[in-house]
């Protein structure tokens, strides 16, 4: 009997050939999926989910596509992570890294195909990838010392990652949203302190940013709609029963009398922890649990503002912005810190009642309010809003600036070029390679505009022979244009994260040269 | 599957459902076990050395792995056949004593089995093939201490074991920055290491992985990193000078074991309960601040547990920040390094049992909310922590294993510093020393003795293939290379530099990892050949 079984049932092992055949396929199809989302002129992807209702998301955002698939393939699964942690780590650019670790293993598999070991692509690459990078770094441009310049910077910045989503119609008006919201920080990058708030209805011009910050909660019955110079206490705590904590306690009594005794005790428990809060002279109280109809009865009777059910978030950002602490107990009014704000104010957007603070005490966190058509559109607003604000506020912390438009990937693929020609042996091939692929995005953009790539990629590289030439694709004229000039910026850091990643993907996928899949876990029928 | 008959030719019934049962008897089972143990090594086989491939796997759950490890490879690998079995044991068990050399060990079986096949088809008793490799494999054990050598370093001359390290991690996709991780591996272990008893204990270094950044990132912290936040938002995210309380109980009414029950049946009983347990809460956060209600109390409070919101704010109130759901290692290790004592009620919490560190910190990554708590300069900066930044999930993970097989290799040169060199130096002097000791050998012996120095030609021969080059041209070069000057330091050139010197290119091995792989490989093809009749239940 020969043994040729070693795995369990259903289990599959893909050797040599097959396998590399099988993760290039996968990975290539997915960058396939997402290439024609590239660029100002790429289009939109519907996903509908398969969960109940069957929600449809319309989106352009990379990360956001690939993280609804169900994938099986193993090398597809390897380009997803990596636009995730793009989209975690720097925000934008989730579709370029896809599109580029897909483009450089086509180029592998050409190389592969003419009997290259995968290991001398993968020096090659490596070399390509680090002069790809110095070849960045020659060029960025730095505007940190003046002011005025940065600022220009990152409206470019924030118009040319606006420019390919859905509010490009309106990108002018979006990145002086982002960038105004991104300058509150002060160079923190925690933008929790952004709070976005969607509501439909109105148009897409008719989002505003708010300097202070919106809660999105009702004022209780009968209690005070509007307050000057608020103090605020900002709580956590149980406000409908409070439970006795320790361990087993339970209430048992013998007659209806003690019930009622016990119950007024409560009652008073109650009184007393209201009266303990209004004791530390406040005119808003907001909660993040619930707060019973007594209590509020209570407050309202006090004239105190009482806010119920405000979730986490939204609690640590107003303990945040108007320099509270987040309280549970109540017994030491002098120590516990109160936020203050000038005005409290309920305010109507389209159909719904907000809870309006303004003239916080701490001017880092800003409201952004984003208005629309429909839900399908604040969605991916708030999307491309996040891709916006996340760029941006890495770029307040490394301000090296490059210009867009497929011109570092020019800048790029002309110095490793130079390198391919001074490069003997075998690993040429792979750094030839590697610009062929840098060069795959310009193309991407260009073809997704509708334009005639061959042409313009030719025009541009010839442009690019001179020094220092500012050149790129305008897509709006449909012609080589001067990126300088046109404004189009990026990010240093996103171009760096995208170059790497994706090469660091090639490199991991190329290495493979078995696939072994063990056999699905059985799931037992619920149905 | 009949065993015996009796006279009527009815067969006797030796085995509880007999007729159920599969069996493979003799050379039948020796030659399937064989072709199992091949098939596994065969798998590995392209994964050993610098210019080895990796596998993908995936799990059960759909979960991808990419490695080069021949450890995890197996573990993952989900196999279904005793033998095959057995050679992922023997590859753990490589893993669990080396670190090491897990592929190579698994190889050298394969090999082994290989060559057995031929002698057990020339009738030679399989017995016989197993006591041969048996003396084999202490020929070259032997040899190779004979052929090792002393590596001398110290704190100050860490170079030496900088080198070794990276020749481990060349195989690995994490090459492109062996010097730095190399050099993280070995401040490492140095960190923890007791020179004086040569001993080592890697529970100590801590490998923690955080996707994003790139790999040139990852760095070693002289401390503790744990992944967790104060646990209020608004409590500082820096202290200096810290000194921590490590508990275990949780900041919550207490639970007694027993099972009771309070009842309240009055006013009065309700307003007392309510009463005790504010001062319970009280009483805790107290007792951290200021232990024996003198002023020496914690500045900061980790906690194995979960924290009541009222004894939450409580804890902010007094301006003691605190840190929640703390696992179990990471609190013991917290422990060893700042020095503390974990204390599990808060009566027992006296000043000598704070722990002390430099600084606390909280840093955030990325743009989602990631956040990470550093404990830095500890009192005792026994434990370290190592934190590997990469491009995505699967290159963290391989990142770490690279790492652990790193850290392996550095604990055992500081327990034994004799090194042999790579590259298949040693294989293949040592197949050139048992090739020479067959002769003396009388006896069918002689075969098996001399099948073992053919089977310890694989593994640079398997190199050889994986580089690329002509396996077998390359090594009967380098074998005459090395008999004709006498010299057991010629191995393969893997990365084309040009000199089959490995002290040149200084390729090196640990001389216990080499040995234990030889060890062990003999020892279970011995078990392998042993068996003649393998009963399995039939598949339904």
């Amino acid at each position: 009997m020969a043994i040729d079984r070693i795995f369990k049932d259903e289990a599959s092992e893909e050797k040599g050939e097959r396998a590399r055949m099988a993760s290039f396929v996968g990975a290539m199809a997915i960058a396939d999926l997402v290439k024609t989302t590239l660029g100002p002129k790429g289009m939109d992807k519907i996903l509908q989910s398969t969960g109940r209702g069957r929600e449809v998301t319309v989106t352009n955002d990379g990360a956001t596509i690939l993280k609804s698939l169900h994938i099986d393939n193993p090398a597809a699964k390897v380009l997803v992570d990596i636009s995730k942690v793009q989209d975690d780590e720097v925000g934008d650019g989730t579709t370029s890294v896809v599109v580029l670790a897909g483009e450089l293993l086509r180029e592998a598999e050409k190389l592969v195909a003419a009997k290259i070991h995968p290991m001398t692509i993968i020096s090659g690459f490596r070399m390509a990838a680090e002069c790809a990078r110095n070849a960045l770094l020659k060029k960025v441009m730095d505007n940190k010392e003046n002011a005025e310049k940065f600022k220009s910077d990152l409206m470019k910045i924030a118009r040319t990652t606006l420019s390919s989503k859905i509010l490009s119609q309106d990108k002018e008006h979006f990145a002086q949203l982002a960038v105004d919201a991104v300058m509150r920080l002060k160079g923190s990058t925690n933008l929790e302190s952004i709070q976005i708030i969607k509501k439909p209805g109105g148009s897409l011009m008719d989002s505003f940013l708010d300097e202070g910050f919106i809660l999105d909660k009702k004022i209780g019955i009968g209690q005070p709609k509007r307050i000057e110079n608020a103090n605020i206490l900002v709580a956590n705590t149980a406000m409908d029963t409070d439970k006795v904590k320790i361990y087993g306690a339970r209430v048992r009594v013998d007659s209806m009398t003690r019930a009622a005794e016990i119950e007024g005790a409560e009652k008073q428990k109650m009184r007393e922890k209201v009266q303990k809060i209004i004791g530390h002279g406040i005119n808003c109280f907001v909660n993040r649990q619930l707060i019973y109809n007594f209590p509020e009865e209570l407050f309202a009777d006090a004239g105190v503002l009482a806010i119920e059910h405000a979730d986490f978030d939204g609690i640590e950002r107003l303990a945040l912005v108007t320099g509270g602490e987040i309280a549970s107990t109540f017994d030491n009014p002098e120590s516990v810190k109160l936020g203050h704000c000038k005005l409290i104010e309920e305010i109507m957007i389209g159909e719904d009642r907000l809870i309006h603070f303004s003239g916080v005490e701490l001017g880092q966190a800003c409201t952004i309010v984003l208005r629309g058509a429909s839900h399908h559109v604040l969605d991916e607003a708030e999307r491309s809003m996040h891709d916006a604000l996340c760029v941006l506020s890495q770029t307040v912390n490394d301000s090296r600036v490059l210009l867009g438009g497929g011109w570092p990937e020019m800048v790029m693929a002309k110095d490793v070029d130079e390198l391919a020609r001074k490069t003997p042996g075998k690993k040429s091939h792979a750094i030839d390679a590697f610009s062929r692929a840098l060069i795959a995005i310009p193309t991407t953009i260009a073809d997704n505009a509708g334009l005639d790539s061959a042409e313009l990629i030719a025009q541009l590289r010839a442009e690019h022979q001179k020094e220092g030439c500012p050149a790129g694709i305008d897509v709006i004229s449909g012609s080589v244009g001067d990126m300088a000039e046109l404004g189009i910026s990026e990010a240093f850091k996103v171009k760096q994260a995208v170059l790497l990643s994706a090469t660091e993907a090639a490199e991991m996928i190329l290495r493979v040269d078995e696939i072994i899949t063990c056999a699905p876990r059985r799931r037992e029928d619920r149905m | 599957m009949a065993l015996a008959f009796d006279e009527f030719g009815r067969p006797f019934i030796l085995i509880k459902q007999q007729d159920e049962k599969s069996r493979l008897r003799g050379l039948d089972a020796q030659k399937a076990n064989i072709s199992a143990g091949k098939a596994v090594s065969r798998i590995l086989r392209t994964s050993l050395g610098p210019k080895g491939m990796d596998k993908m796997l995936q799990s059960p759950d759909g979960d991808i792995t990419i490695t080069n490890d021949g450890a995890t490879i197996l573990e993952q690998m989900d196999v279904d056949n005793q033998i095959a079995k057995l050679m992922v044991e023997l590859s753990q068990s490589q893993d669990y004593e080396i670190g090491d050399g897990t592929t190579g060990v698994v190889v050298l079986a394969g090999a082994l089995l290989e060559h057995a096949e031929h002698l057990l088809e020339r009738g030679i008793h399989p017995i016989r093939v197993a006591e041969g490799y048996e003396m084999a494999s202490r020929i070259a054990v032997d040899h190779l201490d004979h052929i090792a050598q002393k590596y001398e370093f110290d704190l100050n001359n860490i170079e030496p074991l900088v080198q070794t390290c990276m020749t481990t991690l060349n195989s690995k996709i994490v090459n492109r920055c062996k010097r730095s991780l190399a050099e993280i591996a070995v401040k490492a272990v140095l960190a923890v290491a007791d020179l004086e008893r040569k001993d080592v204990n890697l529970d100590l270094i801590k490998v923690e992985g955080k996707v994003g950044a790139k790999l040139e990132d990852t760095e070693l912290i002289y401390g503790i990193t744990v992944d967790k936040e104060m646990s209020h938002p608004q409590m500082p995210k820096q202290i200096e000078d810290a000194k921590i309380a490590i508990l275990t109980c949780p900041f919550e009414p207490p639970k007694p074991k027993t099972k009771h029950k309070v009842d309240i049946d009055s006013v009065e009983k309700f307003q007392t309960l309510r009463l005790q347990e504010q001062k319970y809460f009280d009483d805790m956060v107290q007792k951290c601040k200021v232990a024996d209600y003198e002023d020496v109390g914690a500045t900061l409070v980790i906690c194995q547990w979960g924290f009541d919101d009222e004894a939450n704010h409580l804890l902010m109130n007094r301006n003691l920040p605190a840190v929640r759901w703390v696992g179990g290692v990471e609190l013991e290790l917290i422990a060893i390094a700042t020095g503390g004592r974990i204390v599990p009620r808060f009566q027992e919490l006296t000043p000598e049992k704070l722990g002390k560190a430099g600084l606390v910190r909280e840093k955030a990554f990325g743009t989602t909310k990631d956040r990470m708590l550093y404990i830095e300069h500890c009192a005792n900066s026994r434990a370290v922590t190592i934190f590997i930044r990469g491009g995505n999930k699967m290159m963290i993970e391989e990142t770490k294993r690279s790492i652990h097989d790193a850290l392996c290799v550095a604990r055992n040169l500081i327990r034994n510093n004799s090194i042999v060199y790579g590259g298949g130096s040693a294989e293949i002097s040592c197949s050139v020393a048992v090739e020479a000791a067959a002769d003396k050998y009388p006896g069918v012996e002689q075969y098996a003795i001399r099948a073992f120095a053919d089977a310890l030609d694989c593994i640079p021969m398997a190199l050889a293939e994986n580089s690329g080059l002509q396996p077998i041209e390359t090594l009967s070069a380098v074998k005459s290379q090395q008999i004709k000057e006498n010299n057991p330091y010629f191995g393969i050139d893997c990365n084309d530099i040009g000199t089959n010197d490995m002290r040149e290119q200084n390729v090196f091995e640990t001389l216990i990892g080499k040995q234990q792989q030889i060890l062990l490989a003999t020892q279970v093809v011995k078990m392998i050949l042993k068996i003649d009749d393998v009963i399995s239940p039939t598949d339904y």
